[in-house]
């Protein structure tokens, strides 16, 4: 069996794709270009083919559509038979997914019908070049953290095949769009064993607030224990309206319902990297640090003027965020008024 | 209701260290506690037995000191107990452990499996699902809400977006976020009586399984290499009035043309 | 001999260890500042079973030991002793004595509703005119027919405004001073018991200490808790007991003033070090530790031996003493060691060291503990 090219299952929402099968995208160009071989976009769902040149302008080469009725919403076990037919059937080398809560789902699963390994959470992809006498040459090093982000680990695949890795969202810089690119879209007809079909989707929920993704926004004003309550993250919401960001949390607010889950930053919530991040009494645990240390630019204000925050601050204000942030967000509204 | 919650053991993530000088992990001291996704799962077992009645059984695959979890699981209201353990299994990755305890499960009969969505020392959501294939069972991950009602499970899954509500019928496998299920408490009387109650050892003799698709032979990945990230070096800081502080925000906000 | 806590103490301790950093530890400094009784961590506990940890299960009681009970006193005292003496208050000065003393039908009346936590419990010794000397007593119960009727006032009772049921020891018969004084429980809402006023104190300001009047409260003879003159030696039964809860409380306050200062002082660096790394820092830490450890020493022998059912009069009082004594040396210098932030409220260590005063005082004052301890010592 000869395994090629470099495969991204391109995550679609109600037919909007996903910011992360753009990044992979790009991330698969580099890994493809390095292998000599092509990038192929697996775009799976319903009446979704007139979007398939959108992944060719952000850099796939061939884009293989599986379009069903059944794949309308993503449920488990419809996506896993239609993917796992286009992997068998195309034999790539590589698959890639985001890590999002469908990729994470639909992964797994795949890796467990194929007998074969898959990586988590990748915050790297690199072709081996065989310089080291341990590993062979093209393959695919994964590297994640692990331990809470203490220690990284670079993983390699242990059997012959395809290689399969989930990366996280906002990790991986999508190319820029060039509509003059071509390639090849390619219909795929999967067969469905509707038996399988278990579980039922009644209805999908959008939270009212938190639509917009924290990996996206270019500045996060994110609030830790030191901004303690619901009335003081209404200050945190201010700020970020005036500044054109939004507010992310540390997993200590989570914890205590104060803000919800998909604002968490961190090892155990996203992985962020805006332009600006402005903690607010947040003292900077290592699993926040590993979410957010990439930022562009780290603004910290915290009380302890020990807080491990300020090691990774660009810089650090100690004192009372809850006093300062309302300042700051009156004297940004006449800065940017100007 | 026969519900069965796959538990692990794990290092608290949250207190080891890295050594400043060789830059290794710092493992000494670290406790060992019962990852907090599979405590929501056992919390959401506990739940359902609490208002229908169950069976709540715990399995976990770990060295002989993972007992430990286990009394912890009888303290928190769990009946039977399962310590899955042996030299076969280690130096397994997700693959070889979903084989393992999916082989294990087989011994078993229930109408829910549970799992944590991940475990906080690998954080790979993956063990769930992956059993959930080989025992051929539906699933569904990110579960931060469950009922029950005339036989079927109407599950609360979240999503990046919000959340989703699917129906499925049991038998089924759900993996489980600690913030849908704030975890009790163990009781006094239960800690009391968890050392009195027989937790069943299972070997390799229970695994219907080849050893080539055990432990580290049976591994899909391998680690290749594995090493400590650096942090950012430090800022500048300042122990300044509030107003000055806005100041100082203000012209790092200008010099980086944020506004 | 095995200087270890079993399995079963070992899950108690990670158990009450979590419950302590995540319900109890938030709450503390707000506490002490708004002098809160903190009725909704009391709920808690009692949900836990926390409220019945040496009581026999038969009695609604979670069957445990007192070395778990100690520990639960100092784990919740290493971040809040205001939540540690309300357990140990409830626990060893009003259950025990039921539990001791109590007739089968006081105990099934009281001890399921205690255990669970439905009641809280209060006990009363110290008037105005009587406290280290209890023949003192100026509380009366005169006979009347099938009832008693007690007059007098009793002060500083832990919470005394929020319990249901309180013990208290009374002078049936002033001529016979220690001999005496006969033990009654009463319940809250009973006509002629009223709480007086609150006090503010200087440590463990959540606790809701009160004073407790009793008017021509009449009360049935059936609440009478031991034998008629008996109450000198309720009270000295039930103060042993006592004293190990607060000798825990005391170490309790001692490890949770240390661990800040082991914190505090690795983090804070003054002439480019950590002060950590002074040997001054070092020479005291490594005192103070090694009397810490003393004292656990200390208090888990004392519960040992009433687990086992032997004497531990002297050992209550060798315990609560250097408890006591080290949980004011090592609160003090642990704010000597903080500097100024250590006398703001910023840092815990100010709390800790106003709420360490108490455990040389109540429950019998360091002063009792040496007479005890002599008492032994040359009979």
């Amino acid at each position: 069996m000869n395994n090629k090219n470099v495969y991204v299952f391109a995550e679609q929402r109600e037919g909007v794709i996903q910011p992360v099968a753009l990044e992979l995208i790009g991330k698969a160009r580099d890994l493809a270009d390095v292998l000599g071989d092509k990038v192929v976009a697996i775009f799976a769902g319903h009446n979704i083919a007139d979007q398939a040149n959108e992944l060719i302008a952000y850099g796939a080469d061939d884009v293989i559509v599986v379009d069903a009725p059944e794949l309308k919403d993503y449920v488990t076990e419809q996506y896993t038979q239609a993917v796992y037919q286009v992997i068998t059937a195309m034999n790539p080398d590589i698959v890639l997914f985001g890590a999002t809560t469908i990729g994470r789902d639909l992964a797994p699963r795949l890796s467990a019908r194929l007998e074969k390994g898959l990586t988590a959470d990748c915050t790297k992809l690199e072709i081996s070049d065989g310089s080291d006498p341990k590993l062979e040459a093209r393959k695919l090093m994964m590297t994640r953290p692990a331990f809470g982000g203490n220690l990284m680990a670079t993983i390699v695949a242990a059997k012959e095949g395809v290689q399969m890795a989930t990366v996280r969202p906002g990790v991986m810089q999508k190319k820029e769009k060039d509509a003059s690119r071509t390639g090849n879209i390619i219909p795929f007809t999967a067969t469905f064993d509707a038996s399988k079909f278990a579980v039922k989707l009644l209805e999908t929920v959008k939270a009212e607030k938190g639509l917009v993704d924290i990996t996206e926004a270019k500045v996060l004003v994110s609030g830790g224990r030191g901004v303690g309550n619901k009335e003081n993250f209404e200050k945190l919401a201010a700020l970020a309206e005036v500044i054109g960001g939004e507010v992310s949390s540390s997993r200590a607010m989570v914890d205590a319902g104060i803000m919800d889950h998909d604002r968490q930053v961190g090892q155990t919530g996203k992985t962020v990297r805006p332009d600006l991040y402005l903690a607010c009494g947040i003292s900077g645990a290592i699993q926040h640090l590993a979410g957010m240390e990439e930022s562009e630019l780290i603004i910290a204000i915290n009380k302890d003027k020990f807080a491990p925050i300020f090691q990774v601050a660009d810089l650090g204000i100690v004192g009372d965020a809850n006093k300062i942030v309302p300042m700051l967000t009156e004297r940004l509204a006449k800065e940017i008024k100007k | 209701m026969k519900i069965v919650v796959c538990i692990k053991q794990v290092p608290d993530t949250t207190v080891i260290k890295i050594n400043p000088v060789t830059g290794t992990l710092i493992r000494d001291g670290v406790p060992s506690i019962m990852n907090p996704d599979d405590k929501g799962g056992l919390e959401m077992a506990l739940q359902l037995k609490d208002q229908y009645g169950a069976h709540v059984t715990v399995i976990t695959m770990g060295p002989p000191q993972a007992d430990a979890i286990l009394r912890e699981a009888y303290a928190m209201g769990a009946d039977e107990a399962i310590l899955l353990t042996g030299r076969e299994f280690g130096g397994a990755d997700t693959l070889a452990t979903s084989h393992t305890i999916a082989a294990a499960l087989k011994n078993l009969e229930y109408d829910l499996i549970i799992a944590g969505r991940q475990a906080i020392d690998g954080d790979t959501a993956q063990v769930g699902p992956q059993i959930a294939e080989h025992l051929g069972l539906p699933q569904v991950s990110y579960v931060a809400g469950l009922e029950y009602k005339d036989g079927k499970f109407l599950v609360k899954k979240e999503t990046e977006e919000g959340y989703q509500m699917l129906e499925v019928a049991g038998p089924v496998l759900l993996t489980a976020l600690a913030s849908g299920f704030k975890a009790r408490y163990m009781n006094v009387a239960g800690i009391v009586d968890a050392f009195d109650k027989p937790v069943a050892v299972w070997g390799v003799d229970k695994v219907n399984l080849p050893l080539e698709m055990l432990g580290l032979k049976g591994s899909g990945t391998r680690v290749y290499k594995s090493f400590t990230k650096g942090v950012k070096a430090a800022g500048e800081v300042h122990e300044v009035d509030a107003e000055h502080a806005v100041g100082l925000i203000v012209s790092k906000l200008k010099e980086k043309f944020i506004i | 001999m095995n200087f270890g806590l079993t399995k079963t103490q070992q899950l108690f301790q990670q158990m009450i260890r979590e419950f302590a950093e995540k319900e109890v530890k938030p709450l503390a400094a707000e506490v002490d500042d708004t002098e809160r009784f903190p009725m909704e961590t009391v709920e808690k506990m009692a949900k836990l079973g926390l409220f019945g940890i040496y009581i026999p299960k038969n009695y609604g009681g979670a069957g445990g030991d007192h070395i778990m009970y100690s520990i639960a006193v100092e784990e919740l005292s290493r971040v809040c002793a205001t939540t540690g003496v309300i357990l140990s208050a409830h626990t060893s000065l009003c259950m025990s004595p039921i539990w001791e003393f109590g007739t089968e039908e006081q105990k099934q009346k009281y001890l399921p509703k205690l255990a669970s936590g439905e009641w809280i419990g209060a006990f009363g010794l110290t008037e105005p005119n009587a406290g280290t000397d209890a023949a003192g007593q100026q509380t009366t119960a005169v006979e009347d027919g099938d009832d008693y009727i007690l007059n007098g006032s009793k002060i500083f009772i832990t919470y005394a405004c929020p319990a249901h049921v309180y013990v208290f020891a009374t002078m049936t018969d002033k001529s016979k001073g220690n001999k005496g004084i006969t033990t009654f429980i009463v319940e809250a809402g009973t006509p002629g018991v009223s709480i007086g006023k609150k006090e503010h104190k200087l440590g463990i300001r959540g606790s809701a200490t009160c004073e407790l009047i009793f008017e021509n409260c009449r009360v049935p003879k059936a609440n009478m808790l031991g034998k008629m003159g008996e109450g000198f030696k309720v009270a000295m039964k039930t103060l042993d007991g006592g004293r190990i809860g607060i000798a825990s409380q005391a170490l309790g306050i001692a490890q949770g003033a240390m661990d800040e200062t082991v914190k505090y002082t690795k983090e804070r660096k003054q002439f480019g070090r950590s002060i950590s790394a002074f040997q001054n820092t070092q020479f005291q830490m490594a005192d103070l530790e090694t009397k810490v450890q003393a004292a656990r020493l200390l208090v888990r022998s004392a519960a040992w031996k009433q687990d086992m059912g032997q004497p531990f009069s002297a050992d209550a009082a060798m315990c609560k003493l250097f408890a006591a004594e080290t949980a004011m040396e090592v609160t003090t210098k642990a704010v000597q060691f903080h500097g100024g932030y250590g006398y703001t409220r910023e840092y815990p260590v100010e709390r800790m060291m106003r709420d360490a005063k108490i455990t040389e005082i109540y429950e019998g004052t360091s002063e009792v503990q040496r007479m005890v301890i002599a008492a032994k010592l040359f009979k």
